[in-house]
């Protein structure tokens, strides 16, 4: 399978890319994992790809002042394998490690994912959970987008046409919290049917605050906002946790496909946020 | 590296070392990886099972770790160092280890799917010089097999590894094999 023609570009910086952004028929092109198979199933045809993977300083994991600073070009395998990550945000590690397959892993970007906003990826529902911006620059200078208002709808993020992500930023979990990402996937894409990743701070055995994050339920991940006030002040049982977490799917449009209706999405997504939230509390302190 | 700047969607120089030996040809910006080393260089060793990145036939090494060349653009490895299936032998036809397990343990029958086998396992212990069952096969998720079930290639891989750290000798003695284990000898 051949992708249709298509100009190639490769600039060395940020600013010769985004002038190159220029055409409307451009695309970014970084790991390539989400994008080249589009382009080979000629649902994508851009006209030019501006490939940001020779820019210089775009691959790092960085600790700043309670944040995780993960440029552009970072990996998914590089995410597994930083310090800083399994030190400040370890269900980032856990989560990135359920992406597609080892080698996919290798060349797959998280910026990227976030910036594809696949509603069957794993890392957007890891960075609602975590919170934090995504640092994009364009023609006008830089600015920090908001996790909360990043994912718009299936495929569709608020990053505008002549933006490109600089740095994906991530809040570190906060101390003593617990963080889990629990995932039904589909067994030969390794989707998920759902993913629900969790962030539970514990204060004498209730839950003092939750976070979560759902994907693969919806057309973009979500953050359940009803489910996390009504499990503050949950204790973190089974039964209690079971009752919080019912309405996690209300109000969303859940989507069917063959893999599983909306009904069995909907249910799946009671059973994940439920695990995902005990796992969390369990490794809390 | 970077001599790809053009804006027209004329062809690209694209200037690589595959197993220790330099190329460079013209490709056009859609040239995929895989058909680059095939075609164009004419190493026909790894292969395209699935083109959709996910049955890991087309496993090539590119800057020493991993990938799916057949979701990479040719022109993405301008510049990179790249192995190749045709690079695990040696010279004399001498077996790498991960090969030479993949033959005592009968780690393949049609070998169709072996090449990106004994490179992505070969990137495994590297990653992780003492592997558990659950862990190689977990490693392989990237790697479809039709013929064998997994089972001895999940051996080859442990046996490659025990080979690797020296807890085995590179031909296993209780194998007696009638044919010396060399590769092209045909």
């Amino acid at each position: 399978m051949f992708p249709a023609k298509f100009a190639y570009a490769s600039p060395q910086s940020l600013q010769e890319a985004l002038g190159l952004l220029a055409d409307p028929d451009a695309k970014i092109l970084a790991g390539g994992h989400s994008l080249l198979p589009l382009m080979k199933l000629r649902l994508a045809q851009p006209k030019l790809l501006v490939d940001i993977g020779r820019i210089p300083g775009l691959s790092y994991v960085r600790r700043e002042d309670g944040v995780l600073a993960i440029g552009a070009m970072t990996t998914y395998r590089q995410i597994q394998m930083s310090p800083e990550v399994h030190q400040a945000a370890p269900v980032l590690a856990d989560a990135a490690h359920e992406v597609g397959d080892p080698q996919v892993r290798a060349k797959g970007t998280l910026a990227g994912a976030l910036a594809h906003a696949d509603p069957a990826g794993d890392l957007p529902a890891v960075a609602l959970a975590l919170g934090g911006a995504i640092r994009a620059v364009g023609s006008g200078g830089e600015r920090d987008i908001d996790l909360d208002g990043f994912f718009v709808d299936m495929l569709t993020t608020s990053l505008q046409e002549r933006e490109i992500i600089r740095e994906v930023r991530l809040k570190i979990q906060p101390t003593g919290a617990g963080a889990a990402y629990q995932k039904f996937d589909q067994p030969a894409s390794h989707y998920a049917l759902t993913g629900v990743c969790a962030v539970i701070t514990l204060q004498n055995g209730s839950i003092a605050s939750a976070r979560i994050g759902v994907t693969g339920v919806g057309p973009k991940a979500y953050r359940p906002t009803a489910v996390e006030q009504a499990l503050v002040g949950t204790r973190a049982e089974e039964e209690a946790v079971k009752a919080a977490v019912q309405t996690v799917a209300d109000g969303i449009d859940v989507q069917g496909d063959i893999h599983a209706s909306p009904e069995y999405r909907a249910h799946l997504a009671r059973v994940f946020t439920r695990r995902a939230v005990l796992e969390a509390a369990q490794r809390a302190s | 590296m970077a001599q790809a700047q053009t804006r027209e969607p004329g062809l690209h120089s694209v200037t690589v070392t595959v197993n220790g030996t330099r190329y460079s040809r013209d490709v056009e910006p859609r040239q995929l990886l895989v058909y680059f080393i095939r075609e164009q260089l004419g190493l026909t060793g790894t292969h395209v099972g699935c083109d959709t990145s996910q049955c890991g036939s087309c496993t090539i090494l590119v800057d020493g770790i991993a990938v799916k060349s057949c979701t990479i653009l040719a022109v993405q490895a301008d510049g990179a160092e790249i192995k190749t299936i045709e690079g695990y032998a040696e010279p004399n036809g001498k077996l790498h280890p991960i090969q030479q397990a993949f033959w005592e343990e009968h780690g393949l029958q049609c070998g169709f799917c072996t090449p990106g086998m004994v490179i992505a396992i070969d990137q495994l212990l590297r990653d992780n010089p003492t592997p558990t069952e659950g862990e190689v096969r977990r490693g392989l998720d990237g790697n479809l097999c039709r013929c064998t079930g997994y089972q001895n290639i999940v051996k080859s891989a442990l046996s490659a590894g025990r080979k690797l750290r020296g807890e085995e000798p590179f031909e296993k003695p209780d194998v007696a094999m009638s044919e010396p284990a060399t590769a092209g000898a045909h």
